[in-house]
């Protein structure tokens, strides 16, 4: 035969691939968020959007100058830095001043992300490290609240939570599933952030164990709560719909980098975050806990994958 | 029905519709054949004959050395050109046998023994499996008499032939089934009678029902029966098809003797039939000339020790920019750098695929989406075995098991990153045998 054939390519098996690759399950993050996106948009008018999109910008720049600054070579194409952004101003108050979305999203990608080595590497969740910065820099701004558009008249300002916490006065469940309450910019439409991630779910982008145990311990653990004071706590229901669970056990504790890679170990992950979010919500003194839950969980992920490690065929017990 | 099998594994796009209705043809012999003297795993060969020699077909070329080994016979009449070291296509350098083919065709064959199972003597099988350079012919090569000889502490009870032919394109053992049901039937009770077994089982995979009906149709033992495992990569892995048929688990670092199995493919089966019955050693074998880089697929009687590249002109030629030519199947095979290399004992498919994009990129980090973790047939943890090994941490590959891992590349091929998992776990097992060497010293 020909001797032209000094090109071919004798990387190893297997010699094909399947068609999963970074950029398209991070991009599918993105499309299933944009609904929850557009309402909040709608609900909360375009400054919002003008932070969407200063919060993204900022991203992107931030991560290309680490990059570029660790002689690196840029993946904008991974499109992670981008969910970062979104996610960021879906967990902030809707009014969050402009700059204080600048030094979110910076930290975010900076210490959150860049420092531990880039996408894979990061043992928090980016958004909530940036959010927790800003918790902790603008104490005010984080904890001030507007209604939506379509927010009912009889309900006040103060989110949901904080009228649990420090008013004892419980709001009822459909205006929390559809959004009608105050609170985060991206946390108020429980329902679209549920349409969104079953498409993740379906595709196997996020790992069900996480959301399922996460759910089902925070509204077991509520439930109890409930039948032990029920003037004084919430049904489970309301715990599961309210404030930052629904975004934060379906499109954060989910995210693939800072949760555990094992079964057993995503179900004890679940587990942990709603066993503390409520702890924090009933017994901490701040009316919500999901983004602390979740940042104290991912820094135990390495332990968890560690005790959880599957029994490899054909050893331990089970061989005769 | 019944349909046996296991957790994790994966649905590579199988594209068995390109050969799997294409009967065996014989493939044209070639002018020149490389036979070379390694086509086991064991001992290699010592050289029979010289250079000028007439050799027969059948006659031995490489004899074997120690018992761990296979003899090499000559597939064609003719005279031994030269007898130099060539590019295997394990990748090493080994001595082969180069013939040129004449036009007498002189046939050398052993004495034929004969089909009847109940006269034929179980150590004289062996000695024939063994004379017949038989190997495992799919594509493992471990040389079949010493598989049939188990030490007497490990008693066998079930004797398994594999059919299931998992890995995605071949369709070698399909069209053996469908065309020679009642030879490999036959070989398997040999084998079965030489193993003493209770139960002999024919695997098959659900996309080979044809197959299955023929093979049915054939039976006439009562230890013999068919079973039916899902399609399903790699379904047709020994352990894992021991685990699904069986629920039993051959223990790490052991054998599928350790439970009281053997398991050989439908090949070997027809091989061991051949030779005993009409003394013809093991000198041919089916290959599936396959993938789109080849103008028109199909199933080969080969000549052990054909170059590719006659196999691809049989095929038609290359079509498209070419990608990689593999010998065996996508997940498993080995790319091969020319189509200069022979056919040996276990070449089961040629694969020749048009370059692709994805065959050039590189890998990013592991992005932790346990993709890996969810479809590995041993419970491993893929992701951790591969940045362990990425970072030449090799005893802690080694804590995550790395031994264990049978290479079937599921893990690889599920990996959104595209890292090389299966690479990392084959460089880390080669650095761990190094580190126990120096330790033994």
């Amino acid at each position: 035969m020909e001797k032209e054939n000094t090109t071919v390519i004798l990387s190893t098996s297997p010699h094909i691939k399947s068609s999963e690759t970074v950029s398209k399950i991070m991009l599918s993050v993105i499309i299933t968020l944009l609904p929850a996106v557009a309402y909040s948009i709608y609900q909360f008018g375009l400054y919002t959007l003008f932070l969407y999109v200063v919060s993204g910008a900022t991203c992107i720049v931030s991560e290309y100058v680490v990059v570029r600054l660790r002689k690196r070579p840029f993946t904008l194409n991974d499109f992670s830095a981008i969910i970062t952004g979104i996610l960021l101003v879906m967990v902030l108050p809707p009014r969050f001043p402009v700059y204080g979305v600048v030094l979110g999203a910076f930290v975010a990608i900076v210490i959150g992300k860049q420092i531990f080595g880039g996408l894979g590497y990061n043992i928090f969740n980016p958004a909530l490290i940036g959010r927790a910065f800003l918790a902790a820099t603008y104490p005010v701004h984080i904890s001030s609240y507007i209604l939506p558009r379509l927010g009912a008249d009889a309900l006040s300002v103060a989110t949901p939570l904080a009228r649990m916490k420090f008013d004892g006065i419980v709001t009822s469940i459909e205006p929390l599933f559809i959004g009608m309450v105050s609170g985060s910019t991206g946390e108020t439409s429980a329902f679209l952030l549920i349409i969104g991630s079953l498409y993740l779910l379906i595709k196997k982008y996020i790992k069900w164990r996480i959301p399922a145990a996460l759910f089902i311990t925070v509204f077991v653990l509520g439930q109890i709560f409930h039948f032990i004071n029920p003037t004084r706590y919430p049904q489970g229901l309301f715990h599961l719909f309210a404030g930052g669970l629904m975004i934060g056990g379906l499109y954060m504790a989910t995210d693939m980098v800072t949760s555990p890679i094992t079964k057993r170990g995503c179900m004890i992950f679940g587990v942990g975050i709603g066993a503390l979010v409520i702890m924090i919500r009933i017994f901490g003194g701040l009316p919500e806990g999901v983004m602390y839950a979740i940042l104290f969980m991912n820094a135990f992920v390495p332990l968890i994958n560690r005790a959880t490690k599957p029994r490899i065929f054909g050893t331990g017990s089970k061989n005769e | 029905m019944k349909i046996f099998t296991f957790s994790g594994g994966v649905h590579p796009p199988y594209r068995k519709e390109l050969t799997k209705d294409q009967p065996i043809k014989r493939a044209a012999v070639p002018e020149n054949l490389i036979i070379p003297l390694v086509q086991h795993i064991g001992a290699p060969c010592e050289p029979a004959v010289a250079v000028g020699d007439e050799v027969k077909e059948g006659q031995v070329i490489g004899k074997p050395r120690g018992f761990v080994s296979a003899p090499v016979h000559s597939p064609v009449s003719g005279t031994v050109k030269r007898v130099e070291k060539v590019l295997h296509p394990l990748g090493q350098h080994v001595l082969a046998v180069s013939i040129k083919r004449d036009e007498k065709e002189e046939i050398s064959y052993m004495k034929p023994m004969g089909d009847s199972i109940e006269d034929l003597d179980s150590k004289a099988i062996v000695d024939r499996v063994m004379n017949a350079g038989i190997v495992g012919l799919g594509g493992a090569t471990f040389p079949a008499h010493v598989k049939f000889s188990p030490p007497k502490e490990k008693p066998i009870d079930t004797f398994i032939i594999n059919g299931c032919e998992c890995e995605p394109y071949l369709s070698a053992d399909h069209r053996l089934m469908l065309e020679k049901p009642r030879d490999i039937i036959l070989g398997a009770q040999m084998i079965g009678k030489v193993l003493g077994v209770s139960r002999i089982i024919i695997a098959v995979e659900t996309n080979k029902t044809n197959a299955l009906e023929v093979l049915r149709e054939s039976l006439d033992s009562m230890n013999t029966e068919c079973m039916v495992t899902a399609t399903k990569y790699p379904q047709g892995a020994e352990k894992v098809l021991i685990k699904a048929l069986l629920n039993r688990e051959v223990p790490s670092g052991g054998l599928p003797m350790d439970v009281g199995v053997v398991v050989s493919n439908v090949g070997t089966a027809l091989a061991v039939c051949e030779a005993v019955r009409d003394g013809k050693p093991l000198i041919d074998r089916v290959v599936t000339v396959t993938g789109n880089g080849v103008k028109s697929s199909g199933n080969f009687l080969v000549k052990i020790g054909t170059p590719v590249s006659s196999l691809v002109e049989e095929s038609g030629g290359l079509v498209g920019t070419l990608g990689k030519i593999v010998m065996g199947g996508p997940m498993m095979g080995i790319a091969q750098p020319n189509l200069d290399v022979p056919v040996i004992k276990g070449t089961s498919g040629i694969l020749v695929l048009q370059e692709e994009k994805y065959m050039k990129e590189g890998y990013l980090p592991c992005i932790k989406c346990s993709f890996c973790v969810q479809v590995c047939p041993t419970s491993l943890l893929p992701s951790r075995l591969s940045i362990a090994a990425e970072a030449k941490n090799w005893k802690l590959a080694e804590e995550y098991g790395v031994n264990d891992c049978i290479e079937c590349g599921s893990c690889s091929y599920v990996c959104p990153s595209k890292r090389p998992i299966v690479q990392f776990a084959k460089t880390a097992k080669l650095k761990l045998r190094e580190i126990r060497a120096r330790e033994n010293k």
